[in-house]
This record gives structure tokens, sequence and C-alpha cells, in this order.
């Protein structure tokens, strides 16, 4: 794995990381397999697949295969019609521009805000206002969304930010308690020494942050950062109801308004539907291991 | 809201720098024994922090406490408005169509939650033993994670209008020869079926770490005691990862009882109302005009989180006791 170099700083701190590393090893030196598990788990996977499998072939079917509604069969013609279709229908390169422009609002401005906030509470955990920001902050976690929702609408609609950058902007304030407690936890397993010295030598609060503490931040920016970009990619609700203007919504929220339009058209929703979730899909892939140990390590911290 | 925390700063600021208090704070400081001796903070950390404060207020804080308010209203979501006191309130507890709404978010929630655990809780412990290539079947298994909600639910709901019923047919299985979705009595099926495929993933990884947790040197004493496989699931892993059973369970119902994509993905509520969730009837509301009357269901709706939140710090602090 190439990711193993940069998460070292990451490994002291968290110990997860380590712990699956150590797990990974432990199979191998124990030369017998459990065969009988392997095979009934390789079997399991099949409920994780064949709702993928079936999305790839219906996309890449003919429409007049894809109407017999056998979601089992290979596509055959081989055919990219439905995609096509689904390219024109949909608008997909104006929904996808949307989507990524609010997932990479979202990523930066929760790294950069969830940073410096984790960094302001856990140098001045001694002082009141930083300690109860810190738990005010959290309290969100137990705040359901359905109870703001309605409120913050019309709130957006006053402040002219009912539209993708509203929403990107509500996608950083739900990621922040999760983000800032990551960060924090992480900030105190940071030996204060390594700070001391760069200001013996006369370096600043700012110098210190961005020369020192935010590249030290760097492996758990990685999670942060994947875990706003998944949340704010695959969101429905929020941008259903926040944004105004049907033509600027993300990928989610156009499945849903073609649905009606799709109708038995199943090459050419599958194809939508594809395209809306690769992309979530290909990062995870290069992602896998900062995904797992940021849900373990958010439920334990 | 926003002259409400800068006040606070001020304040908080100036009482540090005030005469005695801050001699009596720094000796209480370094009797706590912490790392850095500062005399004051530094201004910056207060340009890292008011911001995100400020935001957080105007985004989260300020709906909530708005929506409360209102809640007591009889607001139509703009324009005038005067207090009514709990009429809206009592009008939520009287509402069949709410009351139906509570009913299944809660049933759904509970089976949901049971079924997600179950299930993970076993896989965890199938994917922790030695089992050729663990790496891969994780990765698979934890992939239904970043998948869209909405969009999963349209693929599912393709399966469960054309291929269950197709396959039904084809065995002669009576009852599923009809697609569940447009069965009032089974459409809910479906979406806890759907529920769980998405939320096992992160349960999952749960249990790996809390089965991993547990020294390895505990199964080897008991094996040499002649302990059966089953006599090590009930004896050592239930009972030593009890604390993230709990976490779990919590955290799953408090999801599930937000449900809210994937039940549109898959039957929209319906048929009729028979699969509309709490979450469901409040953005309804918000179409309908309601929206006082809505702000009380989601206060109430509100009031149960916290308590639920209340359970689980309870739970967290039972965990970290272990």
């Amino acid at each position: 794995m190439t990711i193993q170099a940069p998460l070292q700083p990451g490994t002291t701190a968290t110990g997860t990381i380590r712990s699956v590393d150590a797990d990974r090893n432990a199979g191998r030196r124990g030369e017998r397999f459990n065969w009988p598990v392997t095979v009934v788990l390789v079997l399991c996977t099949l409920s994780v697949l064949v709702p993928l499998y079936v999305t790839i072939t219906m996309a890449f079917k003919t429409t007049s295969q894809a109407v017999d509604g056998n979601a089992f069969s290979l596509p055959a013609p081989f055919s990219v019609d439905g995609f096509v279709q689904a390219w024109q229908l949909t608008d997909f390169p104006r929904a996808f521009g949307v989507s990524v422009l609010v997932a990479a609002i979202t990523v930066v401005g929760t790294i950069l805000l969830a940073s410096f906030t984790a960094y302001a509470i856990a140098r001045n955990w001694d002082r009141r206002l930083f300690r109860w920001s810190f738990f005010y902050l959290l309290a969100a976690m137990f705040l359901p969304f359905p109870v703001l929702a309605l409120s913050q609408v019309k709130l957006t609609g006053l402040a002219h930010l009912d539209n993708p950058f509203g929403v990107a902007i509500l996608h950083v304030m739900f990621q922040l308690s999760f983000s800032v407690l990551l960060f924090t936890a992480f900030l105190r397993s940071i030996p204060a020494e390594l700070e001391e010295s760069a200001r013996i030598d006369g370096a600043s609060t700012g110098q210190v942050f961005w020369r020192l503490v935010f590249p030290l931040l760097a492996p758990m920016s990685a999670t942060v950062g994947i875990f706003a970009f998944l949340a704010s990619w695959n969101d429905f609700v929020m941008p259903s109801l926040i944004t105004s203007n049907p033509a600027l919504q993300t990928l989610p929220v156009l499945q849903q308004m073609f649905q009606t339009q799709f109708s038995n058209n199943y090459n050419v929703s599958f194809a939508s539907y594809l395209m809306a979730m690769a992309p979530a899909i290909i990062v995870y892939l290069f992602t896998q291991r900062w995904v797992m140990a940021g849900v373990t390590q958010g439920a334990i911290k | 809201m926003a002259t409400t925390t800068t006040e606070s700063v001020t304040t908080a600021g100036s009482r540090r720098r005030g005469g005695a208090a801050p001699r009596l704070q720094s000796g209480r400081r370094g009797g706590a024994g912490l790392r850095t001796k500062r005399s004051r903070t530094d201004p910056l950390f207060l340009v890292f922090l008011i911001p995100t404060l400020l935001l957080f207020t105007l985004a989260i804080t300020l709906p909530a406490v708005m929506g409360i308010v209102l809640s007591f209203t009889d607001s139509v979501g703009f324009g005038d408005f005067r207090f009514i006191g709990l009429t809206n309130y009592v009008a939520v507890f009287s509402d069949p169509a709410i009351l139906q709404a509570y009913l299944f978010t809660i049933g759904f929630s509970l089976v949901t939650v049971l079924v997600v655990n179950a299930v993970a809780f076993l896989l965890a412990i199938a994917l922790t033993s030695k089992v050729r290539g663990k790496i891969t079947l994780r990765a698979v298994f934890v992939l239904p994670m970043v998948i869209s909600g909405i969009v999963i639910a349209y693929v599912f709901s393709f399966l469960f209008a054309n291929s269950l019923p197709a396959l039904a047919t084809t065995l002669g299985f009576a009852p599923l020869e009809q697609s569940i979705l447009a069965n009032p009595d089974l459409a809910w099926i479906a979406i806890v079926v759907v529920t769980a495929w998405q939320a096992i993933p992160s349960t999952l990884l749960i249990y790996i770490a809390g089965v991993l947790s547990i020294p390895a040197e505990v199964y080897e004493a008991s094996a040499l005691d002649g302990a059966s496989a089953w006599r090590q699931l009930v004896s050592i892993t239930a009972p030593l990862t009890a604390g993230y059973i709990l976490i779990n369970l919590v955290i799953g119902f408090k999801n599930f009882l937000n449900s809210y994509d994937i039940i549109v993905g898959l039957t929209d509520g319906g048929p009729g109302t028979s699969t509309t969730s709490v979450a469901m009837s409040i953005f309804k509301g918000f179409n309908g005009g309601d929206y006082a009357y809505q702000m009380a269901n989601a206060t109430i709706f509100f009031v149960i989180a916290v308590v639920i939140a209340v359970i689980q710090l309870r739970a967290t602090r039972g965990k970290a006791a272990l």
C-alpha cells in the first residue's frame, strides 16, 4: 500500500491503523486458513456485489433488451446508448459540475475550519471559552437534521443562499462536530516540545500552525476530507430542500427529478445511477484504509 | 446571535487579564500539569475559533432555537404570527398520520438495528478469523457505505419490483409474485433490507475494532481448556465487546430514526402512508404550509433524540470503564 508512508505520524496517534496492519499479517503466519468460513464470506459478498453487477449490466444494455426486466442477463448487444441518452437527458455535465463544486467547497472548508478550531481548542483547553466551544460544537452531533431543516430552508432563502453555495456551507457545518473531534484528539497526541522549540526559534502562532502543525495533521486531514467528500457527494436531502433552482441540483437529487422521465428506459436510468455513484466508489478504492480507520476513530473517541 | 458570542469572548478575555484572578488561574494551571505556560491567549487563537462559532451559531443553533420557539406559534413559515401555547402539540399528539409515522419509524428502527447488529457482529467475527484474503473481503463489505442512499434505493426498487417477483413466479412462491413495494404490509421489509445494506459497513468496522481489542491469549487459554467456538463466542467475544455492542445499538437506532432518502427511493412513503417516516412527515409539512405544526412535531422528535443522546453518553462512559 502506497498510502502507508504518509500515514506514519498517524499510526502513533491512532493505533487503529496499526492494529489493522497487525491483524493483516496474523492470517498469513498462522499457516492454516479457515476455508469453510472463507467460502461463506465469499458467498456473502454477493449481497454487496449483485446490486452493483445489476447496475453495470443494465447500464450497458439496449433499451429493448433492458425493458424485459431481467436483471441478471448480460448485455447483448453491448451498448453505450443508455449513457449517451442519460448524459443528454439529465444534462449530466452541469449536475456533475455542481456536485464537484459543492463537494470541493465542503472538503476544503471542513479541513480548514475544523483544523483551525481544533488547534485553538486543543492549545487553550485551560480557558473556559475554548473548552465550552468544544462541547458546544460537539452537541450538534445529537441534533437530528429534520429538526433544523425547515428553519434552515427559511434562513438560507432570506440570506440568498438557496443555492449550491448554501448547501456547501451547511455541509461544512454538519461535518464540524465529527472533524473537530478527530483533529482535537490528534492534536493532544502531538508532543508540546515540538511547538515549543519552534517558538524558541521565534515563530509566531500562525507560523507554528502553518509550517508545523498543519503538515503534521495531514493524515487526519485525509480522513476528515474523505468523510466530508462522501457525506457531501451522496447527500440527497439537503440540496433537495435548500437549492431552489432545479438547474443547480446535485447528482443524487437529479436521479429523483428524472425518475419519472426515465420510465421504462431502464438502461438510461441505470447508466445515470452508475455515473452518480462511480466517483464515490473510485475515491473509496484509493482511500479504503482511511475510510475504515475514520469510522472506528469517530465512534470510539 | 452574533453580538452575544462576541460579548462572551470579550468578557472571558478581560476576566483572564484582570488583577488577582490570573495569578490564581496560572497557579491552578501549573498544578494541573499543563505543558505550555502562557500568560494570555494569543489573539490568533480567537481568530481561529470565533468565525467557526459564529457560522455554526447562525447555521445550526439559530434554526434550532427558531424552530422550537415558532412551534408555540401559528406561523406559516413567513409573515406575522402569534403565540398559541401548546395548541400545536395537542394537535400533533391527536393526529393519526403523525402517530402512524412515529409508530412506523420506531418499529422500523428497532427491527433494522437488530438486523444490522446481528449481521455485522457475525461478519466481524468471521472477518477477524483466519480467512483467506480478509483485507479484500473487508473492503468489499465496507463498499456500500460510500454509495448514495437514494441511488442504491432506486437500484433495489428495480430488483424488488421486477427481479424478485420474476424469481418467485419461477419458484411458484405465491406470496412474493407481486412486488412487495406495492404491498402496504410488506413494503417496510424492503426498506429494512436497503437500510441494513448501507448501515452494516460502519457497524461492522466498529465491531472489528472491538474484536481485535480482545487479547489473543484469552482465546488461546480457553482453547487449552477445551472451549468450543460457540462457548468462546458467548463467554469471551460477546461480553468483552459489550461496550461496542451498546455503542452500535444506540448510534444505529439514532440514525435510523432519521431515515429519509432510502424511503424516498423505494416507496416515497407509500403505499398510502404505510411507510412514511417522521422525517418525511416533517418535510412534507413544509410543502403544505403548516410550518409551526411540523415544528412542534420536530421539537418532539428532538426531545426523543436528546433522550437517546443521554443514553449514548452513558454507553460511551460505560465502554471507557471496560
